[in-house]
């Protein structure tokens, strides 16, 4: 990864307001994306994420800051600049956003016919990205004719289809059940690795950050409360938007508990097994569980438990080294 | 009257009928069509807001589109005369009906294109469209059934009017029905334009129907 940044945002803030209501939806927001690396921006409903990343092709205009695209400020372009940056940038939605009256093919075409790349190009270019996104057979349906995932599909492949540098993320797999969610993010990942472009997402699911990104910002009250690896992050979680996020209870409950606990954190490195219950046999320790948040993901186990501390110190060597022998990581919350 | 009489009147109404109806929508569209757009794309939320002359525009398409036609057409005559060379007569009376029915198919047309999802115009933006590239290639076409659909009922609403021709010398169904049937007490005339001018009707509404659902691929 080169050290300078694709994207880099200074102090950006944005303010919707009418005659009687101020709401500021981002607050001085400060950012880098660097070449190469899958960026996830995770927050709330109403964080002001879906905001930002619509700031960043400027299809919201913020009041105040600015963002360079390799260096350049997207905000101050002229229009022709503009136009030719956005289609360095490819996004997609949520919703999908195809263009119901054409057929896949034409939908990945779109963004070659107003560049005018020669036909025959286009089509080669066309049928190949069919092939990445795994929907040949489909080059002649229509959207409605497809089921989520594969409308998912085509919408990378359109996005993809002007060689952009950038692949910008608005909720991309909110819409989608959560097997369909992992093979979009199978795909996305593959696509950075495989085409190394790079990627930008904003989600609200904790879940898609530990997956695919490689840095991670967490977004509250259209400020960042915290930026970082993901896995740092994810190991430390300092502000109270990230511990809402991973399902961590709140610090000031965990005080009114009124004793050490201890927070067991599965990132993925351990396979499905009862670790819990072996954890109970294998050291004699009566565990007290208190908080469970575990999600799984292709067979990989994600979240986290706190439990109770115990008393004895021999025990609580007893507990950390079986975790730690299992690939889990352990972590004292309160101390006291 | 004979149906040996009736047929060639009937006939002959029928080509005067589509002789001012065809011509007429056509160039509604030439004038309303764009007109139409305009009013989208600088509507408040659209790709280039204009909100000043979005207003005045709007103002100016609700006052013609409140006159009613018969007015119109008396208001017109000068004007007509001036642009079509007379007055009356069935080629003259084109120019009123376009007068009449361009503001109409402006919002015809403002509604259809309204509907396209803002959700597809901002990924059409997200790829690097220009305006014209996402009123051509994304608006029109996504909004085409509708649009479709919409010619049909403006065609019908053209076809109205024009039995009002009579009034400026005009020829055509609604003429027949009124001077050769229902002035003269000639019922079996004005019956047999009217029903004419029914299954034409029945038959645009038809053919529009069908290409809408034909070119409309937004259901599976």
């Amino acid at each position: 990864m080169s050290s300078v940044p694709l994207i880099q945002v200074n102090n950006l803030s944005k303010i919707f307001a009418d005659a009687d209501n101020k709401v500021i939806a981002l607050n001085d927001i400060s950012l880098k994306v660097n070449e190469g690396e899958i960026y996830g921006i995770v927050g709330m409903s109403g964080a002001g994420k879906s905001t930002l990343i619509r700031c960043i092709n400027r299809l919201d205009i913020p009041n105040q800051g600015e963002i360079l695209y390799r260096g350049q400020d997207i905000l101050r372009m002229n229009k022709k600049t503009l136009l030719q940056t956005r289609r360095k940038m490819g996004m997609i939605f949520q919703q999908f956003n195809l263009f119901m009256q054409r057929t896949i093919a034409e939908n990945i075409m779109y963004p070659l016919e107003i560049t005018r790349v020669p036909a025959k190009e286009a089509k080669e270019r066309v049928k190949k990205l069919l092939d990445i996104v795994g929907l040949q057979d489909k080059a002649d349906a229509y959207p409605a004719q497809l089921s989520g995932g594969q409308r998912q599909r085509v919408g990378i492949a359109r996005a993809l289809a002007c060689e952009p540098d950038l692949l910008l993320c608005d909720e991309a797999t909110s819409a989608l059940d959560p097997m369909t969610t992992q093979s979009i993010l199978s795909l996305l990942q593959d696509i950075n690795q495989r085409l190394g472009i790079t990627i930008l997402l904003i989600t609200h699911e904790m879940a898609v950050i530990r997956q695919i990104c490689h840095r991670v910002a967490i977004l509250d009250g259209g400020k960042v409360v915290e930026e970082g690896d993901v896995d740092e992050v994810f190991l430390n979680t300092k502000s109270e938007a990230g511990k809402r996020l991973f399902g961590v209870l709140p610090e000031t409950e965990m005080e009114d508990l009124g004793y050490p606990t201890l927070r067991i954190v599965f990132d993925g490195a351990a396979a499905e097994k009862p670790i819990i219950s072996r954890l109970s046999k294998e050291t004699g320790v009566n565990v007290n569980i208190l908080s469970a948040n575990i999600n799984h993901l292709q067979g990989k186990t994600y979240g986290q438990l706190i439990i109770q501390k115990p008393e004895d110190e021999n025990e609580v060597k007893a507990v950390t080294d079986f975790l730690l022998e299992e690939g889990v990581t352990v972590k004292e919350v309160n101390k006291q | 009257m004979s149906w040996d009489q009736l047929w060639p009147l009937i006939l002959e109404g029928t080509w005067d009928t589509l002789y001012m109806t065809i011509p007429a929508t056509i160039l509604s569209y030439l004038v309303g069509m764009p007109l139409g757009i305009i009013m989208v794309v600088t509507a408040k939320d659209g790709i280039r807001p204009k909100p000043t002359l979005n207003a005045i525009l709007g103002v100016i398409i609700n006052f013609l589109r409140s006159i009613p036609f018969i007015i119109l057409l008396a208001m017109l005559f000068p004007v007509t005369r001036l642009v079509m060379g007379k007055a009356i007569g069935t080629t003259a009376i084109i120019f009123p009906l376009v007068i009449s029915a361009f503001p109409y198919v402006a919002r015809m047309v403002e509604s259809s294109i309204r509907e396209v999802d803002k959700g597809v115009i901002e990924a059409a933006q997200s790829l690097g469209s220009t305006d014209f590239q996402i009123i051509g290639k994304v608006m029109i076409r996504e909004a085409l059934p509708s649009l479709v659909n919409g010619a049909a009922i403006v065609t019908v609403a053209i076809l109205g009017y024009t039995a009002m021709a009579s009034a400026a010398g005009g020829g055509g169904l609604g003429s027949i029905a009124i001077t050769k049937g229902l002035n003269l007490r000639k019922m079996d005339v004005m019956y047999t334009a009217s029903i004419a001018l029914v299954l034409l009707v029945q038959l645009i509404t038809l053919a529009g129907n069908y290409l809408t659902k034909k070119i409309n691929h937004r259901k599976r």
